[in-house]
């Protein structure tokens, strides 16, 4: 079977054979779940409960009126203990609803509908009052994804099983034990939006679980599975449409003007959760992993879990770890204390030793260039990097700084271990602050 | 417990500029133990003294400006090597070591160090020299070595005297410096070069095919003109060079294009012998243009369907 794939990319080891084959565990409840009101791009919720409330299982507790918004749940029921400012794992402190736990776990009524009942307005209001967003990290509220404006005519759902960060097997547990949930959710999303055409794309590195979704696709429609090549970063929204349909998506464009909606596989599972079953977004399948962590794992964490406690429950540290991340090695972020929640867009816990994730220093820049083939939007990140670090912002605005991704790829690459992503990341941020002053 | 924070990515490949040079070293110990055999000890004296002179250069120059030791990097062992491999065998020691310090200070520090200069410091070092001592540059006399059977006039190489057969050529049965001897042990370093993924064929070939056609439209042996002088060892490991090489794949092609076809232009018409030095330095100078004009569109610049 042809490999579909794009130009650019690195090949990072993938470490997945630490987790692949361990199945989705159910983490255990504890004591305290952290809400931040904020856990999605977008306008960040207003807290519908107070100080004291007895909340449910499946309640909301914080929604705001804007569009690009989505509700947050608590995951248990309980008391709220207190409404205040708290460090997530990006490193942004950001006001949360702090629920104390009953045990009692004591839920809303969830109501559900079938395939054939639920309408189109069905679908997306199901999709709003649950909460989903995208579950590849992004955290884009679904709603506004599936949500077309009338002037744009899209024709194939793309759902990403790439998962091509390294360490990551979250996804791909999900495409083993659930496959016919991903494709009932990509099947509502394709009746939600109106199309006909429904591709399920995962890398060739997953042979199992595409095995396992052409097998739960069988019979339906306009469904296919598409293997990819394994490449970083394959998971990248752009590239993964370029992929399946040789489509680029224009620079500035969102991926409706391509035609394209593209949403992960946990947000697949969660839409036919929400629709079919009447469930909020109140878990998430979290990666363990690591070589400082002693059981790693694939765990389903309650949104709200705190970090420390699920490092305990995957057995603690077998050895000193030198950097625990929140999400994968190549965009994730480096954690400076565990007490931080598992949020919607959490999909790793990674203990790293230092053999994993050594500190290099910066050395010259020698124009090898091996960061130009690394790089898939086909930029010249050392250029780049020597227009920030000069100051030139409009000659890194010139080079297409602001097409950069932020995947990581051109550092991962470099031999003088130069901080690449970090200059484009610098450079963006002062472009986009100098536009808006003025 | 202390953990240390960073922004992404967390994960770097296996590879560093040490082990880039350590590769490259590696590859030129090829054509030296050639040298060493066809024109005796001398040729790794010449060596030895070379990159001595370029290491110590770059070590005191980061002591006097207060910056931190870039020896490490191996790139001065690496220069030491290929202007030794420049030399004629009976070069005095103190000229190839004047050539180095030459190439170190310079032509690689006093732009900024590694990474900043805009011509090859062994090329520009070995232009140096040939201006400077011209007489002692061409001597190519062999007394000792697999060579020294060979009668060789002084000023005669195969480019200026055709009584070498290709296959003289090939292994390296003929007068010239330490490493432009023999083309076979240059290719084997090259092909490590290859293996390794230090170099890609895209300038070497551009640059090869592009003389041996110019040459050839000239009427001219082109097959000769490849084996002969320094032109295997320009174009495999000076044009190669990544600093002052463009970072581009079109900017490689255009790089090699150029140096083959200046090349061809001062060996048929120029009255030196020799064209690759001045070629590769001419397009050297030229990166900075070649580089803005060659950068590859982005993604997405375009709606392709």
């Amino acid at each position: 079977m042809k490999l579909l794939s794009f130009k650019g990319g690195v090949h990072p080891a993938d470490n997945k054979n630490i987790t692949a084959d361990i199945p989705i565990k159910n983490a255990q409840m504890c004591s305290e779940y952290i809400y931040p009101l904020s856990q999605h791009i977008g306008a960040p919720c207003t807290p519908c409960v107070a100080v004291g409330d007895r909340v449910l299982r499946g309640q909301v507790i914080a929604d705001s009126d804007a569009f690009v918004s989505a509700p947050v749940h608590s995951a248990v029921s309980g008391t709220v203990k207190a409404i205040t400012p708290h460090l997530v794992h990006n490193g942004a402190t950001v006001n949360s609803i702090i629920i104390e736990n009953d045990f009692l776990e004591e839920s809303v009524d969830f109501k559900g509908k079938s395939f054939e009942e639920a309408t189109c307005e069905d679908i997306i209001a199901s999709v709003r009052a649950a909460g989903i967003v995208g579950m590849g990290g992004a955290g884009f509220p679904t709603h506004v994804k599936l949500t077309v404006p009338k002037n744009t005519k899209i024709d194939t759902i793309i759902v990403n099983g790439a998962e091509c960060e390294p360490y990551l097997t979250s996804d791909y547990r999900v495409m083993l034990e659930s496959p016919e949930l991903i494709v009932d959710g990509l099947r509502l999303a394709m009746k939600a939006v109106g199309v006909k055409s429904g591709k399920i794309a995962v890398e060739a590195n997953k042979p199992e679980g595409i095995k396992a979704l052409g097998m739960a696709a069988k019979g339906y429609d306009g469904i296919e599975v598409c293997p990819l090549k394994t490449k970083y970063p394959q998971g990248s929204e752009k590239h993964i449409i370029y992929a399946v349909t040789s489509r680029e998506v224009k620079s500035g464009c969102l991926p409706s003007s391509a035609g394209v909606i593209v949403i992960n596989i946990d947000t697949a599972v969660a839409i036919a959760n929400a629709v079919l079953f009447g469930m909020p977004l109140l878990r998430r399948i979290v990666t363990v992993s690591g070589r400082a962590i002693k059981n790693p794992g694939n765990f389903s964490v309650k949104c709200g879990t705190p970090v420390s406690e699920l490092i305990n429950q995957a057995g603690g540290f077998k050895a000193e770890p030198a950097k625990i991340l929140g999400g994968g090695p190549m965009m994730g972020f480096a954690l400076k204390t565990t007490d931080v929640p598992v949020t919607k867009g959490v999909s790793a816990i990674l203990s790293l030793d230092s053999s994993e994730a050594p500190i290099f220093d910066e050395s010259p820049c020698i124009r090898c260039g091996k960061c130009m083939p690394a790089c898939p939007m086909r930029l010249a990140p050392m250029l780049l990097n020597k227009a920030v670090s000069e100051g030139d912002l409009d000659k890194a605005q010139e080079l297409n700084i602001m097409d950069c991704i932020e995947c990581g790829a051109c550092a991962y690459a470099c031999p003088a271990k130069r901080h690449l992503t970090q200059s484009c990341r610098l450079g963006k941020a002062s472009l986009r602050a100098r536009k808006e002053n003025k | 417990m202390k953990l240390f924070v960073s922004p992404s990515p967390h994960v770097t490949d296996n590879i560093s500029v040490q082990k880039i040079m350590l590769d490259v070293i590696i590859a030129l110990l090829f054509p030296l133990a050639g040298g060493t055999a066809l024109l005796g000890i001398r040729a790794l004296t010449v060596t030895a003294v070379s990159v001595l002179a370029a290491v110590a250069s770059e070590y005191i120059w980061c002591r006097v400006t207060h910056s931190k030791n870039s020896t490490r990097d191996l790139s001065a062992v690496v220069t030491g090597i290929l202007l030794a491999l420049c030399c004629p065998v009976n070069i005095p020691l103190w000229m190839v070591a004047v050539g180095s310090v030459f190439a170190i200070i310079i032509v690689k520090q006093c732009f900024g160090g590694i990474g900043k200069n805009f011509m090859n410091p062994a090329l520009c070092a070995r232009a140096f020299m040939l201006a400077s001592f011209p007489a002692f540059m061409t001597d190519w006399q062999i007394s000792s070595g697999l060579n020294s059977k060979i009668d060789a006039i002084t000023s005669a190489t195969p480019l200026t005297e055709s009584t070498y057969s290709i296959s003289d050529l090939f292994f390296g049965r003929i007068p010239g410096c330490i490493g432009e001897l023999s083309a076979l042990l240059i290719l084997v370093g090259a092909l490590y070069l290859l293996i390794k993924r230090v170099i890609t064929l895209r300038i070497p070939v551009s640059f090869l095919a592009t003389f041996a056609v110019f040459v050839w439209i000239m009427g001219e042996n082109p097959l000769y003109h490849l084996l002969s002088g320094g032109l295997m060892l320009g174009a495999f490991f000076m044009a190669t060079d990544y600093t002052t090489s463009p970072v581009s794949k079109t900017g490689h092609i255009v790089f090699g294009v150029g140096c083959g076809i200046i090349t061809g232009l001062i060996r048929i018409f120029g009255s030196y012998p020799e064209g690759v030095t001045y070629a590769i330095l001419v397009m050297n100078a030229l990166v900075p243009f070649i580089d803005k004009v060659t950068l590859p569109k982005k993604f997405g610049a375009e709606v392709r369907r």
